[in-house]
């Protein structure tokens, strides 16, 4: 008998949990508990010496966020996952653990305007330097990598713009560097896109998004491929030397290829301490369970909302990977041919004000600074998110005056388009 | 076999049939792999017995270490390899000289000598090449979930308890495959092929 792979939807519900071994509770439990009980002195030992696996404190680790770890690793493909408190906390970890000071990173200059932030001012303070390149000009990737670059950081589906990162052209750079790959691949989802298939060494998310999927839950999460071999030229030593914090160990030799996801979590977590609530982690969970059927109706409104506004006769262009003719429309086909996902920008007319009436206007959408909620979604980047970026980064961004950004709800399809038509009317 | 991938059912059937493991190649220093490895398995119940010829004599976790395999005094069912793959041929070679023969030959991950291999298959030894057992058990028993990592196993039946302790979980779970991880398969047999190209190129 050969053995049966299972699919995606089977593992989006049953990969990481299982029956609890003592109540035989069906549903992951949540272990809502800071600490676990040690055996003896010598099983306290053997934990927090890494010799065995097993819980400790809920800083470090908890069952119910072991689910979800290993829940989102199996969908990504890769051999190992961390939770932690939001996608911010994620790229945080993850960068603590491949940088130090006066190192540099190449990230796409079209990013979440949150992530650009984070890189151009709080990463500045640990001494971890940001080069921008253009995700539509790969060539740029090759040109902004220098010997004290570290790592390579780019979206799949980059926020809010609608653009196709080419995941597999820069996995190619990032190898001939030697740097890992690092996608952060939130609006995509691996049930659209599976970025470690491509190349991506390390793939990062925002659970608050599409993977929780109903808006009720802030997490974050780091996937480690098992792909990158960290000791090859000793330039990753928080994983290819002996660590003083704990006797000495090496961890790249001592977890083979789930070292990376160790490493964040025994290194970066521990010391850090973002930890996600078990509560936090179980509703997550819960939301990933439907996740295949969610994300088809996302991108199935997504695309019927965006064909409609791109008819308009207020609308000045619509940004949607998506649609026929879109300029990233074959990236969208090679990436993720099930849907372009649900988060999009369009143009009004009207500019900066028509976007404040739009926003005021609708009655369905809901006006705020999230994606990926069961509810439709609309925002005006250019006064709220992307606020702090200069003028000039908001137009690199693609969140100039005039953008609106939408995420495309489960509602009605019907009812979606019919709000829009009436904000519109008086916008 | 092909020894590039085993079965679930392969493996848990291994790690469920041996008692005792010899491990060549362990070190009494408790921050090195085989240290932690041997000491895991020791706490899982097996019969952990070292082999360092520069520790023979001493007591390391309560067992006594031995300088090879032949000095041995009791039964081996499993020789767990952590050494380099050249010195997998000799240690398989020293293995069939013991009565009764053990019925594992184990080479650790990273570790994949096929003419070793090739030998103790003839001799009607069972062969695992490029694993770690602790990760195996980890895995199969779901222990290595807790550490988030992806076990490549679902089931709808109750993981089991081993009886042994708290937080410790029997191999004797119902399971079918899970989530698969090709790109890190594939970065492992790249890696082999490039230490082959490179040993060849006398580097």
């Amino acid at each position: 008998m050969t053995e049966r792979i299972p699919g995606f939807s089977t593992l989006a519900i049953h990969a990481g949990a299982q029956p609890d071994p003592t109540t035989g509770a069906r549903a992951t439990p949540i272990y809502q508990t800071t600490s676990f009980v040690f055996e003896d002195v010598d099983h306290a030992a053997s934990l927090f010496g890494l010799q065995t696996f097993g819980n400790i404190y809920t800083r470090i680790g908890n069952p119910t966020n072991a689910v979800l770890e290993e829940r989102v690793a199996a969908l990504e493909g890769g051999t190992a996952g961390l939770a932690v408190a939001s996608g911010h906390a994620a790229q945080v970890i993850v960068f603590h653990c491949l940088m130090r000071p006066g190192d540099e990173f190449v990230a796409a200059k079209k990013l979440y305007g949150g992530s650009i932030n984070q890189f151009n001012h709080a990463f500045k303070n640990f001494g971890w330097n940001v080069v921008w390149a253009d995700p539509d000009d790969v060539s740029s990737f090759e040109r902004a990598v220098s010997p004290k670059t570290k790592a390579i950081f780019i979206e799949s589906i980059a926020n809010p713009g609608g653009v196709i990162c080419d995941v597999e052209a820069i996995a190619k750079i990032a190898r001939g560097a030697g740097v890992p790959l690092i996608v952060d691949n939130t609006l995509a989802t691996p049930y659209l896109c599976k970025p470690i298939d491509y190349g991506a060494d390390i793939v990062v998310h925002s659970l608050t998004k599409f993977l929780g999927g109903h808006g009720n839950s802030i997490g974050g999460l780091v996937v480690d491929a098992g792909t990158f071999n960290w000791s090859r030229e000793g330039r990753y030593p928080m994983l290819s030397e002996p660590r003083p914090e704990y006797h000495g160990i090496v961890l790249h030799e001592t977890f083979g290829n789930f070292a990376f996801a160790i490493a964040c979590r025994v290194l970066s977590l521990r010391d850090m301490g973002p930890a996600l609530s078990p509560f936090n982690a179980f509703l997550i969970l819960t939301g990933i369970e439907t996740l295949p059927l969610r994300m088809q109706r996302h991108c199935d409104n997504a695309l019927s909302t965006a064909e409609w506004l791109a008819e308009h006769p207020k609308v000045a262009w619509v940004s949607y990977p998506g649609l026929d003719g879109d300029r990233y429309n074959s990236l969208a086909q090679k990436y993720c041919p099930s849907g372009a996902g649900s988060v999009f920008t369009f143009g009004l007319k009207g500019g900066y004000e028509a976007g404040i009436k739009l926003v005021s206007n609708v009655k369905l959408f809901s006006h705020l600074a999230n994606i990926g909620d069961t509810r439709s979604l609309i925002i005006h980047p250019a006064s709220t998110t992307h606020r702090q970026l200069s003028d000039a980064q908001k137009v690199q961004a693609g969140a100039g005056p005039d953008v609106v950004r939408l995420s495309i709800g489960l509602e009605d399809v019907e009812d979606i388009i019919g709000d829009l038509e009436d904000a519109l009317a008086t916008a | 076999m092909d020894h590039d991938s085993y079965s679930d059912t392969y493996i848990r059937g291994i790690l469920n049939t041996v008692k005792s493991i010899a491990m060549v190649g362990f070190s009494p220093k408790e921050n090195r792999p085989s240290y932690f490895a041997f000491k895991y398995l020791l706490e899982r119940g097996y019969i952990m017995i070292p082999i360092n010829p520069g520790q023979a004599g001493k007591q390391v976790l309560g067992r006594t270490v031995y300088a090879k395999l032949s000095d041995v005094p009791e039964p081996v069912d499993m020789v767990d390899i952590f050494r380099a793959p050249q010195f997998a041929v000799p240690i398989v070679q020293e293995a069939l000289t013991l009565q009764p023969y053990p019925q594992v030959i184990w080479m650790q991950l990273g570790v994949r000598n096929d003419e070793a291999a090739a030998l103790a298959e003839t001799a009607g030894l069972k062969v695992v090449m490029n694993r770690c057992p602790k990760i195996e058990y980890g895995r199969l028993s779901s222990e290595i979930s807790w550490m988030g990592v992806n076990s490549r196993t679902i089931s709808s039946k109750r993981a089991q308890l081993s009886g042994r302790g708290i937080q410790r979980l029997s191999l004797n779970r119902t399971t079918m495959s899970g989530g698969a991880t090709d790109a890190a398969e594939r970065a492992i047999a790249k890696e082999a092929a490039d230490r082959a190209a490179g040993e060849g190129d006398g580097r």
